[in-house]
């Protein structure tokens, strides 16, 4: 047998021009992909795929196959992340392509590029309930930036053009282009077209000078200025303008949960977290700013608790690419719509260098009350220590993925980062299950770079069926499983508001180690402090994958915490503080 | 103050928002899915063609007050497909509803229905042993008055097409530019 490299391929493939020539379905969406640059594409084969998977092996398009259709969309999702274009998904029809429904749902709570593509059964059966028939462009309606269903392989070329298009530009979102099984094997002549014609889609990129204005004379006149910098810094690319308005007008900055790895968290003006689990510094300082700035970020309940007890001093400039966002759970006093590096800019070359001594003091106050990256040593192991372990390990320079709950919280607040967009997390939707697929995408995206997944047990057990695509493929993640055998932020809700009823949030353990090593992948367990440092070590030494189970202590809770409907003023911080 | 006022001290009452729609598939199910996931209240909603063929028109009257219609249209914005939004509620603006009537009628009661279809300027386009069909045209608030004074004779059948809206002059919600 000979085998062809996708590289081979993919130099082949360019010399020739297809332009023009009759192809069918199958092979006009490869090209179409090819042209889109996807090199590669996470999914699982079905019967309405078949003709579609049947092709792709002719293309220099890499397929991973993943164990369940979940993970090929949180693994587009990542990949998209970090590449800053579209992941691209394939799923059957029917369970195939509802598997892939909480993925693009993160993917849409987080504004993160992603082309979904699902085959369907044929056009003369479509509506009938035909087997492995499902309505998913009008299940993913709402969880889509848009979708499509292509009945006519003559519209199939323009449409996948216009996904990419819709993905990738303004907010970026998901887009789901759902093919039914004979448009794959009828013919037309394929062009591939330079430009998309969508009269409805103009995102703004640019804000509204008199706006842009109007917010430096804001940040002129104010004493305790403040940014919240979210999503949109790192989508946009805005590290630099970000870190040149902190720097000259002297303004701290926060980071929301997705903004993490958007500013240099070793900087003295970063806030660091804000919002439900974010430093005692951050929220307190938002509850007596004067002006709060928020960039790329969309006011979120879980950033700002209860809205009528938000930032009660401040004037709010917002600024967002989105203009739904602005003004829609916060009043805003200068709207600025636009992409943030942009707007960014231009802010800059209008605002007037400041110093703000005394409100910099205010909040090294409150950092010394509540510091930041203190946990409290306690019986069994802390979830802190392991993430500050990896963190020494690595240099604070890893891609790090997470599950949802209590993991993620201490991972996003002990794991500083100072490096642009090396934070991947759920945070919109909120997805256990995300931590792994994620490491897969992100691995594929920069094959060079150091990845951590770190899971809880709750979440890595959702989708654990996909060690199997991290041994075939040999990645090199580093999986730290938070092993407390609860479903950790559940169990500490029951304990703090539902009067310790551990209601369903038992897990117990499986041997997680013997899991990973009956898919060929080395594990160890750490109980103790000495034996988390030695097995971060020992994941660093050990080329390819590897899990440890870290048997973290069983009943911790994440500290401070802005209680479920409170305002950020009623933050409850640690007892032991 | 950081915050919008609670919903208790909004003013709330309806405003008339008009769309134009790219006219494809499923377009109307992007619209009206939107409004069921965010919860917002629709009075009426009318959807037909315009005189171009590729673009429809939509009228819906939402209740809530103006930070809420101002979501509505951003929200609107975002579908792909809806192409121009105005919330002509407070323009100069002409707004039209339409209904059919079958009114039960016996030996006398004919003529006095006839008769308030005139003040009305309604028109009666069908005729039956025991029944009239009253089409009307005008304001809501004009068709609601006719509505209310026939119902004593018994409405056997009621259809309402809901508001459309256009604003007077030279103004309007018209062609979508094409850049």
């Amino acid at each position: 047998m000979v085998t062809v490299s996708k590289a081979e391929q993919r130099a082949s493939h360019a010399e020739r021009n297809v332009e023009g020539q009759r192809l069918g379905g199958a092979q006009i969406l490869c090209e179409a992909l090819l042209r889109e640059g996807v090199e590669i594409v996470f999914g699982h084969p079905g019967g309405a795929v078949l003709p579609l998977y049947h092709v792709l092996t002719d293309y220099p398009i890499r397929h991973v196959l993943v164990r369940h259709e979940q993970v090929a969309a949180m693994a587009a999702d990542a990949y998209g992340r970090i590449k800053g274009r579209p992941g691209v998904c394939f799923a059957t029809s029917g369970p195939g392509a509802t598997n892939l429904v909480t993925g693009i749902a993160s993917a849409m709570m987080d504004s993160v590029p992603v082309v979904a593509i699902t085959g369907n059964v044929p056009t003369f059966l479509l509506g009938g309930d035909a087997f492995q028939e499902t309505d998913i462009t009008g299940i993913t309606l709402p969880i889509t930036k848009h979708n499509f269903l292509v009945k006519d392989v003559n519209e199939l070329a323009e449409t996948v053009k216009a996904a990419f298009h819709i993905a990738g530009t303004g907010r970026p979102g998901p887009v789901l282009v759902d093919i039914a099984k004979d448009v794959f094997t009828t013919e037309a002549v394929f062009q591939y077209p330079h430009t998309v014609n969508l009269r409805g889609y103009r995102p703004t990129y640019h804000g509204n000078m008199r706006q842009i204005k109007a917010a430096a004379e804001l940040i002129a006149h104010a004493h305790r200025p403040l940014i919240l910098a979210g999503h949109g810094v790192v989508i946009s690319g805005a590290y630099d303008e970000l870190l040149e308005l902190a720097e000259k007008c002297d303004i701290p900055v926060g980071q929301t949960l997705l903004g993490l790895s958007c500013f240099p968290q070793s900087h003295r003006l970063s806030l660091d977290l804000v919002g439900m689990h974010g430093t005692s510094r951050a929220n307190r300082a938002i509850q007596e700013c004067d002006l709060l700035i928020g960039i790329g970020m969309r006011m979120d309940d879980r950033v700002t608790g209860k809205v009528s007890g938000f930032a009660p001093h401040a004037k709010v400039i917002h600024i967002d690419i989105d203009p739904a966002e602005i003004g829609k759970n916060v009043r805003t006093h200068v709207p600025i719509v636009g992409d943030a590096r942009q707007v960014l800019r231009a802010l800059n070359s209008v605002v007037k260098p400041a110093k703000h001594p005394q409100w910099l003091a205010r909040i090294a106050e409150f950092e010394e009350r509540h510091p930041g990256r203190q946990w409290h040593p306690a019986d069994g192991l802390q979830v802190p220590f392991v993430v500050d372990a990896i963190y020494r390990a690595t240099d604070g320079d890893a891609i790090v993925t997470t599950d949802v709950g209590q993991h993620q919280m201490w991972a996003a607040r002990f794991y500083p980062f100072d490096r642009r967009n090396r934070w991947l997390t759920s945070g919109g939707l909120g997805s256990m299950g995300y931590g792994l697929p994620s490491a897969i995408g992100a691995q594929f995206a920069a094959p060079g770079d150091v990845v951590w997944a770190v899971v809880g047990d709750g979440g890595f057990q959702m989708n654990i069926q996909d060690l199997a695509t991290v041994r075939e493929h040999s990645l090199p993640i580093k999986i730290a499983l938070m092993n407390n055998g609860y479903l950790g932020m559940v169990r500490q809700w029951q304990q703090l508001f539902f009067q310790h009823n551990y209601s369903s949030s038992y897990l117990g353990s499986p041997n997680y180690v013997k899991i990973a090593e009956g898919y060929d992948i080395p594990g160890r367990a750490a109980k103790t402090d000495d034996e988390a440092v030695a097995a971060v070590r020992w994941a660093m030494d050990t080329p390819g994958p590897v899990l440890i189970d870290f048997r973290v202590a069983e009943e911790e809770n994440v500290y401070p915490m802005i209680p479920p409907g409170g305002a950020l003023s009623d933050i409850i911080e640690d007892p032991r503080d | 103050m950081a915050i919008a006022a609670p919903p208790a001290l909004r003013a709330i009452h309806t405003h008339t928002v008009v769309a134009l729609l790219e006219d494809r598939p499923g377009v109307l199910n992007r619209v009206v899915s939107l409004f069921r996931r965010r919860g917002f209240n629709i009075e009426t909603l009318t959807v037909g063609h315009t005189d171009l063929p590729d673009i429809s028109r939509l009228t819906v009257v939402v209740e809530g007050d103006d930070r809420i219609v101002e979501q509505v249209v951003k929200q609107l914005y975002k579908v792909i497909e809806v192409l121009k939004v105005s919330d002509v509620t407070a323009d100069r603006v002409v707004t039209r509803e339409l209904a059919l009537i079958k009114v039960a009628t016996g030996g006398t009661t004919r003529s006095e229905i006839m008769q308030i279809c005139d003040i009305f300027r309604a028109k009666i386009v069908d005729v039956a042993s025991d029944s009239l069909m009253i089409e009307v045209t005008g304001t809501q608030d004009k068709v609601e008055s006719l509505v209310q004074l026939v119902r004593r004779f018994g409405i056997k059948e009621l259809v309402r097409t809901g508001r459309v809206a256009m604003v007077r002059g030279s103004q309007g919600v018209t062609r979508v530019d094409d850049e």
